[in-house]
């Protein structure tokens, strides 16, 4: 079966629906699926419910679905970098859930190992435990968290070969493997589809199996926080 | 004279030991790096590696390579990198020896309030709430008051809590408190800052 799509739009055809569910990767504006997220802007699907960890900022990334109003709930641990998110929030046009960082991931990670619901200590005593079930394991409280199984996975990996064997990239990998794994359907954006066999089956970091349709394609890779040191002269 | 930020992230660094995995959170934590010194001390950074460098230089910048606070980093020769769910894992494992975090408020009985003032922006709990949960030791690092004058060092927390029952010692500009069973024993106090002094700005329950 043929994996690999000539563009993200070709790519996203007929896995769209309003109201639906996507699972995304990326780390603030790190490993974000720029094309995909692109094509959704231009499918003009809307009522969207996304989990990512974090929503991009004004003018880029997640934020490009809030510009044109496409999204209407968040799932994330970390928003606020934009401020039309904050406005359609405070203004009561966005829905947000708050989960904890490692909590999301694990949520997203067990959705995709068939895992319906895990016990974690992460949230005991505070506003996330509020309504969660609690159970006693040798002496320690821990609640009951669910597994996320979404319509759809957006992601960006390094690498592809045309199985869908991927390779991402330093701090780039962050919530990518647990959004594909969630997903019923993932779709994967890559700089460079390479042939098959030239990557080494050791160092895969997710394997094919995951992946149902890949683009290759040009990235911007934005910076959110540009920090550096002066070289020091002798 | 208490301490200022780069004392009281020295202070910090005295509490990490050799061979130690460490996460330090954003603010005044970030600056205990500057003073591990020798010590054989790996940096994690939840978005997904251990073994976290320095910034980079001026045109060195990869936007694949980025710090929980979304700074541009570098890799040193140790580094790993994996992916969220992972890095949550060992954190939530106990894999994590300490982290370093700031704070609003630590309540006497260690509860800690860091990541939401109702009515003000909230921007969300990131990892904080994993981070406190799961890794063997947190210490705070904070002003023991506020910009009133109010010791942030109390009785009970008035904030939302990020965990309860978490936090194991408090380092601030006045100095340094454990929490036992009780209230709070001071373990010292910043240089030229009396024992009478630092009770005077604590509202928690100071036991000896």
């Amino acid at each position: 079966m043929k994996k690999v799509f000539d563009n993200a739009d070709e790519a996203l055809d007929g896995l769209l629906k309003d109201g639906m569910f996507i699972a995304a990767g990326g780390f603030g504006l790190c490993g974000i699926p720029e094309l995909l997220i692109d094509a959704l802007v231009k499918s003009g699907v809307k009522d969207l419910t996304i989990a990512s960890n974090n929503c991009g900022v004004d003018g880029f990334g997640l934020g490009k679905l809030l510009d044109t109003r496409q999204i209407r709930k968040m799932i994330s641990s970390y928003v606020g970098e934009n401020a039309e998110f904050m406005r359609q929030y405070l203004s009561g046009e966005l829905e947000l859930e708050f989960n904890p960082q490692g909590t999301l991931a694990e949520r997203m990670r067990a959705g995709g190992c068939g895992i319906p619901g895990f016990f974690t200590k992460t949230g005991v005593g505070t506003v996330i435990a509020e309504g969660k079930d609690v159970k006693n394991f040798d002496g320690q409280d821990y609640i009951l968290e669910r597994g996320i199984v979404a319509d759809l996975s957006i992601v960006k990996a390094w690498k592809a070969d045309d199985t869908g064997n991927l390779v991402f990239r330093k701090t780039a990998r962050n919530f990518n493997p647990p959004a594909a794994m969630c997903g019923k359907v993932c779709v994967v954006e890559v700089e460079e589809i390479v042939p098959r066999g030239s990557l080494d089956p050791d160092h895969i970091h997710l394997p094919g199996i995951y992946v149902h349709r890949i683009i290759q394609g040009q990235h911007e890779k934005r910076i959110e926080q540009r920090t550096t040191r002066k070289k020091e002269t002798a | 004279m208490p301490w200022d930020r780069n004392q009281m992230a020295a202070r910090a660094a005295e509490e990490l030991e050799d061979g130690m995995y460490v996460n330090l959170g954003i603010g005044i934590p970030t600056l205990v790096a500057n003073y591990v010194g020798d010590k054989d001390i790996t940096l994690q950074s939840e978005n997904g590696m251990l073994g976290m460098g320095p910034f980079p230089f001026e045109g060195e910048e990869d936007p694949d390579l980025i710090n929980a606070g979304k700074q541009t980093i570098t890799e040193l020769a140790r580094t790993s990198y994996f992916d969220s769910a992972t890095s949550f894992g060992m954190i939530r494992g106990g894999k994590i020896a300490a982290a370093i975090l700031g704070a609003m408020e630590v309540a006497e009985n260690g509860d800690l309030a860091n990541w939401m003032i109702p009515g003000k922006l909230v921007k969300g709990m990131g990892g904080a709430m994993d981070l406190v949960a799961g890794v063997g030791r947190v210490i705070v690092v904070m002003d023991h008051t506020n910009k009133a004058g109010e010791s942030k060092v109390l009785r009970e927390c008035t904030l939302p809590l990020t965990g309860r029952g978490v936090v194991d010692r408090i380092i601030t500009n006045l100095g340094v408190l454990d929490v036992v069973p009780g209230g709070l024993k001071i373990v010292e106090t910043a240089d030229g800052v009396t024992e009478d002094e630092l009770r005077a700005a604590t509202e928690a329950k100071i036991v000896d």
